[in-house]
C-alpha cells in the first residue's frame, strides 16, 4: 500500500525548464489515477450534476493546484481526492487500489495513513493543545503514546512551532494555527498534502508564510494538492488544472507530459 | 486490539475534557441520572426492608407449628364449601394430645387451643379498642416467639384454674400505662377485672397491616366464661422436627380425622396451616409491590435518561465539524460510536456515583430516625446501581452516538 513513495530530495531534473520558476520535475510513479468520473447530487426534486466526467493522473511529487470559480466541481473533486466521498460513476485509484469500491472504515484507513487534510478554517480541536491536536491521526493509526508524543513534536518542531506544544488554538495566532494544521497532515508521513483553500481565513503576509512552507514541503519531495480560487496562490503549484460545470477545461500537466515525452525520446 | 484501547483511552480523555468545559450543563444533565439512581436505589433498600420486615413477620407464626382452622390460609373459590364447615373447637386439643403421647415416635410435640375475639381493655381513664383477647393454655408458650418485657407467662395452675390473669401486648401496655409499671394492675375487659401478670415485648406490625402488640392473652377457661360467644379457635400444632412437615402433616390430619370421626370417603372438614403456605399465598403479592415500585422509580431514571440522550445529540449536533474532522483524520464509524458512548456512559456513572453517595446518606439518615423501619443498604445495591447508571449510560448515548457515526464527513465538514 505504501509501495510508491515520494522520491527523497533527487530526481530534480533541468531538462523541461522552460517554465523560469514554475519548473516542471520529471515525477514520481503515479499516485492518483481517475477516470471518467462523475457525482451527481440529489437536492430536493432536481439532480446537479457536479462532476461530469473527469479524467485526472496525479504522479508522486507533484505540486498541483486545483482552480475554478465556485460550482465548477473543485469541492466535489477535492472531496473524491481526499477519499471523504466515492464518485457515483468513474474508477478512482489510488496508489494502484480501487478507491471507488471501498466501504467507510477502509476510506477511513487509506485518509488516515495516506492523505495529509489541511483545512481553510484549520478545524482544530479547541480543548487540546498542539501536540494533542497533532497526535489525533497517530492515535487513529493505533500508535503508542510515547511514539506518537515524540513525532508529533518533531513535526511541530519542523513547522516552527517547537516553542508552542502546549498552547491551545485559542493561544496561537491564525498563522501558527495553520502550521499546527499542517503539522497534523504530515504527522502520519501521508502520500499526499490536501490543502484546500489553505490561506483563505489569512491575511496576504501569513499567507505567503504559509505557501513558503508549502514550498519547502514540496522541495523535501511531498506531494501536494491545492485546491484554491486563488490565482496567487496556485501560482505556487507546478502544475494548475481549471475546472468548470464539472469538466476539466484545462490542465497544464498534459503540457508537461508532453516535455516529459520530448525530454525522453 | 492496540489501536481500541488507544482510542479508548482517547475517548476517555474527551469526555472527561467535554464535562469539564461544560460543567452546568453536564451537572443539570447528570441531575436526572441522580435523582433517578436515588429513586431507584431508594426504592431497592425499601424492598430489601420489606422482605426483611416480611420475614420477620412470618416467623410470628413459627416455622414449626401447624394450624388446625375451619379455612385454609389461601384464597379459596369455593368458600361455601367452607363456610359449612363444623367449628373447630378447642376441646379438640385434649384427645389430640392424648393421641399424640399414645404414638410411638410422633412428629408432634403438644396441642394448643386457642380462642380470640376483638374487645376493648380499659384502666382508669383509658381504652384502647380493637384490641385481640385470646385465650389459650400456659404451653401456648411453648408455640410462640415471643419475649417478655417484664413479669411472666401465666403457668399451667392458673391456666385450668381460669384464674382472672392477663398478659399484655406491648402496644397495649403503651396505651394503658404510659407512666406506670402495669404489673399486678387490673385491667376491664368487658367489665371484667383481669391482673395482668406480665407485658410482651414489642413485636411490631404484621406486614405494616395491623399490629401484633395489641393483643391480650388469658387463660382459655376465663375466656370461655366471659366470652365464649362469636370467638374463633384454632389449634396450634408443635412439630418436633420442621425438616418433617409433611410427615407431620399427614399426622395430625389423620389425628383431627379420628377426632372428628369422619369414614373414610369423606373429606377433611378442616383445613391444616402453616407458615409456608401463607407465604406462599402473600410472595406473589409481595412482588407485585416490589415489581410497581421498581417500575415507577424505574421511569424518573428512564426520565433522566432521555434528558442524557437529548444533550448526548445536542453535543453531537454542536460538534458536526469536530466529527468531520476527526472522521477525514481517519476516524472509522466504530470510533466515533465509541466516543459519545464514553461521553454518555461518563455522564451517567457521575450521576450513579453521586445519586448513590446520596442514597447512602439518606438510608443512613432514615436508619437514624427510625431505627424500627428495616432500611438494608448491601454492596449488591451499590454494584446493581452502577451496572444501572453504565446501562443507562449506553442505552442514551447509543441513538446519538450512531447518528454521529453515520455522519457524511463531507456534510460533516461543511457543517455551519
Amino acid at each position: 500500500m505504501r509501495g510508491a513513495r515520494r522520491p527523497q530530495g533527487g530526481g530534480y531534473s533541468s531538462n523541461a525548464n522552460t517554465m523560469n520558476s514554475n519548473q516542471i520535475r520529471p515525477i514520481g510513479p503515479i499516485l492518483i489515477d481517475i477516470e471518467n468520473i462523475t457525482k451527481d447530487y440529489v437536492m430536493g426534486e432536481e439532480i446537479v450534476h457536479a462532476l461530469r466526467g473527469v479524467s485526472l493522473q496525479i504522479r508522486s511529487n507533484e505540486y498541483i493546484a486545483i482552480m475554478g470559480p465556485s460550482g465548477s466541481g473543485k469541492s466535489t473533486l477535492m472531496n473524491m481526492l481526499g477519499c471523504l466521498d466515492t464518485p457515483t460513476s468513474g474508477r478512482y485509484e489510488f496508489n494502484g487500489r480501487d478507491v471507488s469500491a471501498m466501504n467507510d472504515d477502509e476510506l477511513a484507513a487509506i485518509r488516515n495513513r495516506e492523505i495529509g487534510f489541511v483545512f481553510q478554517t484549520f478545524n482544530l480541536l479547541p480543548r487540546a493543545d498542539s501536540l494533542r491536536n497533532v497526535e489525533l491521526p497517530l492515535v487513529y493509526a493505533g500508535i503508542d503514546s510515547e511514539t506518537r508524543r515524540e513525532r508529533a513534536a518533531r513535526v511541530l518542531q519542523d513547522v516552527g512551532l517547537g516553542d508552542r506544544l502546549h498552547h491551545k488554538p485559542n493561544e496561537l495566532s491564525g498563522g501558527q494555527r495553520q502550521r499546527v494544521a499542517i503539522a497534523r497532515a504530515l504527522v502520519n508521513d501521508p502520500s499526499i498534502i490536501l490543502a484546500d483553500e489553505p490561506t483563505g481565513n489569512l491575511d496576504s503576509k501569513t499567507g505567503e508564510e504559509i505557501m513558503a512552507l508549502f514550498e519547502s514541503l514540496y522541495r523535501r519531495g511531498h506531494t501536494i494538492i491545492l485546491v484554491t480560487h486563488e490565482a496567487d496562490i496556485a501560482r505556487h503549484a507546478r502544475r494548475t488544472v481549471h475546472l468548470r460545470d464539472g469538466f476539466i477545461e484545462s490542465d497544464d500537466g498534459a503540457v508537461a507530459r508532453e516535455f516529459e515525452a520530448a525530454a525522453a525520446s | 486490539m492496540k489501536r481500541f484501547t488507544y482510542e479508548l483511552s482517547e475517548s476517555w480523555k474527551i469526555a472527561v475534557a467535554q464535562m469539564r468545559s461544560n460543567k452546568t450543563r453536564s451537572t443539570l444533565t447528570a441531575l436526572g441520572v441522580i435523582i433517578g439512581i436515588v429513586a431507584v436505589t431508594l426504592m431497592g433498600t425499601a424492598i430489601a426492608g420489606i422482605q426483611v420486615g416480611f420475614d420477620k413477620s412470618m416467623a410470628i407464626f413459627g416455622d414449626d407449628v401447624l394450624y388446625v382452622s375451619q379455612w385454609p390460609w389461601k384464597p379459596v373459590d369455593d368458600w361455601w364449601n367452607y363456610r359449612d364447615r363444623k367449628k373447630i373447637k378447642t376441646e379438640y386439643a385434649e384427645p389430640i394430645n392424648r393421641i399424640i403421647s399414645a404414638t410411638p415416635n410422633s412428629n408432634l410435640v403438644v396441642a394448643v387451643p386457642t380462642s380470640s375475639l376483638l374487645r376493648s381493655v380499659k384502666y382508669a381513664d383509658s381504652e384502647v379498642s380493637n384490641v385481640l383477647i385470646r385465650g389459650t393454655v400456659s404451653d401456648y408458650i411453648i408455640t410462640s416467639t415471643f419475649d417478655f418485657q417484664e413479669g411472666r407467662f401465666f403457668n399451667e395452675l392458673e391456666s385450668r384454674a381460669g384464674a382472672n390473669v392477663c398478659v399484655i401486648g406491648y402496644d397495649v401496655a403503651d396505651a394503658l400505662f404510659p407512666s406506670e409499671r402495669p404489673i399486678d394492675k387490673s385491667v376491664l375487659i368487658n367489665g371484667q377485672p383481669f391482673k395482668v401478670i406480665g407485658v410482651i415485648s414489642r413485636q411490631g406490625t404484621f406486614l405494616g397491616l395491623f399490629s401484633l402488640d395489641s393483643i391480650v392473652v388469658m387463660p382459655l377457661p376465663a375466656f370461655q366464661k366471659y366470652f365464649s360467644a362469636k370467638s374463633d379457635s384454632d389449634i396450634l400444632v408443635k412439630l418436633k422436627d420442621k425438616t418433617r412437615l409433611a410427615e407431620a402433616r399427614d399426622e395430625l390430619t389423620g389425628i383431627m380425622r379420628r377426632v372428628r370421626g369422619l369414614a373414610p370417603e369423606k373429606k377433611d372438614d378442616f383445613s391444616i396451616n402453616e407458615q409456608q403456605a401463607l407465604k406462599s399465598t402473600l410472595d406473589p403479592i409481595k412482588n407485585s409491590i416490589a415489581i410497581a415500585g421498581l417500575f415507577v422509580t424505574g421511569l424518573s431514571l428512564f426520565v433522566g435518561a432521555i434528558g442524557i440522550m437529548n444533550i448526548t445529540f445536542v453535543s453531537v449536533k454542536e460538534r458536526t465539524r469536530e466529527i468531520g474532522t476527526r472522521k477525514a483524520l481517519g476516524a472509522r464509524r466504530r470510533t466515533i460510536l465509541l466516543q459519545f458512548l464514553i461521553e454518555s456512559t461518563a455522564l451517567c456513572l457521575l450521576g450513579g456515583f453521586i445519586g448513590l453517595t446520596f442514597a447512602y446518606a439518606m438510608c443512613a439518615g432514615i436508619g437514624k430516625a427510625f431505627p424500627s423501619f428495616p432500611i438494608h443498604f448491601s454492596l449488591g445495591l451499590v454494584v446493581v446501581s452502577m451496572a444501572v447508571s453504565i446501562l443507562t449510560g449506553l442505552f442514551s448515548g447509543f441513538a446519538p452516538a450512531w447518528t454521529a457515526s453515520r455522519l457524511d464527513p463531507v456534510a460533516a465538514l461543511r457543517y455551519e
